[in-house]
C-alpha cells in the first residue's frame, strides 16, 4: 500500500536524493548488460526502459510502464540508483513502481499519457518524481504536486537537442525575469504562469527552481551535453542517444560504451573546450537521429500533460 | 587559522553545491575542485555524497587525479559524507571496489537498501548538547572501524561519524541539515591538528 507521507522531511530525502544526482548522467537502459555497460562508463542512475524513446517512436502502439521482471533484473545488476517511467497521471503503474522499489519514478511524456487532465499526486507516494516541463510554470505546476526533481522537455528518442534548449532557455529566461519583478507584480504574474503564487514567490525570491533543474529530450552527443550544462541544466538525462544507431537498431557496445564514457566527461568538464575536444575525438559514432522540424505537429511528445 | 584555511569540494559529481551552500552559512567560501592540479591550491578537502563508483570512473580517467587525490588525503585533512566516506575508506563491500584508504574502516554500500528506506533521525553525538539530524540516503554502513579510528556518533548500532587524525567521515549527510556542528568540529579539528604540529 502507498504510505502518505506529507511532512517536509519526505520532501527532503527526495530532494536530497536528486541533489546526489547532480552533475551526472541519468542514462536509459534496456537490459542488465546495457545497464552495466552505463554504470561502468561512470553514470549516476540508469532509467529501465522496456524500449528507449527511438524504438517507441519508430514503433508505436501504446507505450507502458516497464515489466516488472525487466525492471528487477536492471536493479539487481547495478548498485547505481534505478529509475522507472509510469505513464502520465497513471498512479496505479506508480504504485507498482513504488512497490518494486525503484528509487525514483519519471511520470513522463515519453509513455503514452493515461490521464488528460490529471497529473499523479506525488505527494501520497514515498517514492520521489521527477516531471518533464517545457517552461517556468509547466515546471512549478508540477513541484506543486510534489515532483521533486524536474528535466526538460526535449523531444525524446530524435537525438536532436533543439527543445532541449528551447525548454531551458524558457525556464531559465522566466526566473531571471520573476527575480526582477516587485512584490506587487508577482500575483498577476502567477495567473499568467498558471502556478501556484507560493512556488512563484520563492522563484523570485531565490532565482532558482525550489528542486534540482537537470535537462532531457534529444540530447546524442557530449557536446549537446555540454551545451545544456552550459545553459543552466544542473545533470543531464541521455536516451537513445547512447545505445541507439538509429531509431531501430542498437550500435554495438563498444560504441555505446564510447558514447556514455565521453557524454559522462563533457558533463562534468562542460567548461573546458579542451577536455570537451577530447571527449567529441573518442567517440566511435552517433546516433542517426531525426530533425524535430520534420516532425508533424502530431508526433511531438513534450506537449503532453502540459496542463 | 580558520579564516585563512583554503577549503575545496570535489566537484565530480553527486551534492558538492549543498556542501557550498552549507559553508557560505558558515561564512566559509569553499572552491569547487574538478581537476588534480586544483588539490595544490586548497589545505582541506570535503568528498560528497553522490554515486562513488561514477566518482571512481572520472578520478581514474581524469589524468593522474586518483595518484594526487590518494597523496592529498593521506596529507591533508578530508572530511568524506556518504559516497565521500566510502572513497576515504581502506575497505569497501557490497561490492568492492577502490578506495584511498586514509581511514582504517570497511563500509557497506547501500546497506539499509534503496530510496525507500532512506530516512531522517535525530540523533546523538558526543559533542554539546550532543543532538544531532541524521539525514541517510541509501547510505552506508561502517562495519569495521580500526583501533586509531575514534567514533564520534552512533545510530543503530553502527558508528556513523568517525575520525582518524585529520580525517573524518560520516555515512550521513550534514549538507542536508541546518545542523552545522559536522562542519564546526571538523574545522575544529583541524585547527587542532595544525597548532599540535
Amino acid at each position: 500500500m502507498t504510505k502518505l507521507y506529507k511532512n517536509t522531511d519526505d520532501l527532503r530525502l527526495k530532494v536530497g536524493l536528486a541533489e546526489m544526482l547532480k552533475g551526472g548522467v541519468i542514462m536509459d537502459v534496456t537490459d542488465a548488460r546495457q545497464a552495466e555497460i552505463a554504470q561502468r562508463a561512470g553514470a549516476s542512475a540508469v532509467m529501465a526502459l522496456e524500449r528507449v524513446p527511438a524504438q517507441i517512436r519508430s514503433e508505436g502502439g501504446v507505450a507502458r510502464m516497464a515489466a516488472p521482471q525487466k525492471i528487477r533484473e536492471i536493479m539487481s545488476a547495478v548498485s547505481i540508483p534505478v529509475m522507472a517511467k509510469c505513464r502520465i497521471g497513471h498512479f496505479a503503474e506508480a504504485q507498482i513502481l513504488q512497490e518494486l522499489g525503484v528509487d525514483y519514478i519519471d511520470e513522463s511524456e515519453v509513455l503514452t499519457p493515461a490521464d488528460e487532465e490529471h497529473h499523479v499526486d506525488k505527494h501520497g507516494f514515498v517514492v520521489p518524481f521527477v516531471c518533464g516541463a517545457q517552461n517556468l510554470g509547466e515546471a512549478l505546476r508540477r513541484i506543486n504536486e510534489g515532483a521533486a526533481m524536474i528535466r526538460t522537455k526535449g523531444e525524446a528518442g530524435t537525438g536532436d537537442v533543439v527543445h532541449a534548449v528551447k525548454h531551458m532557455r524558457n525556464i531559465t529566461r522566466e526566473i531571471r525575469l520573476l527575480t526582477q519583478l516587485q512584490d506587487s507584480e508577482l500575483f498577476s504574474c502567477a495567473k499568467d504562469l498558471q502556478a501556484p503564487y507560493e512556488l512563484v514567490r520563492m522563484v523570485a525570491k531565490t532565482g532558482k527552481l525550489p528542486v534540482p533543474n537537470f535537462s532531457a529530450g534529444g540530447i546524442a552527443t557530449p557536446a549537446d551535453a555540454a551545451l545544456v550544462r552550459q545553459l543552466g541544466a544542473e545533470s543531464v538525462f541521455v536516451g537513445s542517444g547512447i545505445f541507439m544507431k538509429d531509431s531501430v537498431t542498437f550500435c554495438s557496445e563498444a560504441e555505446a560504451e564510447s558514447r556514455a564514457k565521453a557524454i559522462v566527461r563533457a558533463t562534468v568538464y562542460f567548461e573546458d573546450p579542451k577536455i570537451l575536444l577530447e571527449t567529441a575525438a573518442e567517440l566511435l559514432g552517433t546516433m542517426k537521429g531525426m530533425a524535430i522540424s520534420q516532425l508533424a505537429p502530431n508526433d511531438l511528445l513534450q506537449h503532453r500533460g502540459e496542463s | 587559522m580558520i579564516s585563512s584555511l583554503s577549503i575545496g569540494v570535489l566537484a565530480l559529481q553527486g551534492s558538492y553545491d549543498a556542501h557550498l551552500q552549507s559553508l557560505k552559512k558558515l561564512s566559509i567560501v569553499a572552491r569547487l575542485i574538478h581537476r588534480p592540479e586544483h588539490l595544490a591550491t586548497i589545505d582541506a578537502l570535503i568528498i560528497p555524497g553522490g554515486e562513488s563508483t561514477a566518482m571512481l570512473e572520472l578520478l581514474k580517467k581524469t589524468g593522474s587525479f586518483w595518484e594526487e587525490l590518494q597523496q592529498f588525503v593521506h596529507k591533508k585533512p578530508c572530511l568524506g559524507t556518504c559516497a565521500g566516506a566510502i572513497l576515504l575508506a581502506s575497505n569497501v563491500e557490497n561490492p568492492a571496489q577502490d578506495c584511498l584508504g586514509s581511514l582504517d574502516i570497511t563500509v557497506k554500500r547501500n546497506a539499509y537498501g534503496r530510496q525507500l528506506q532512506s530516512s531522517i533521525h535525530s540523533g546523538k553525538c558526543k559533542y554539546d548538547d550532543g543532538s544531532i539530524e541524521l539525514v541517510f540516503i541509501r547510505a552506508p554502513k561502517i562495519v569495521r572501524i580500526g583501533p586509531a579510528v575514534e567514533v564520534l556518533a552512533e545510530h543503530d548500532g553502527s558508528p556513523i561519524w568517525v575520525k582518524q587524525g585529520q580525517t573524518m567521515a560520516t555515512t550521513f549527510h550534514p549538507e542536508l541539515t541546518l545542523n552545522k556542528i559536522v562542519y564546526k568540529k571538523w574545522i575544529e579539528n583541524i585547527k587542532h591538528e595544525i597548532s599540535n604540529f
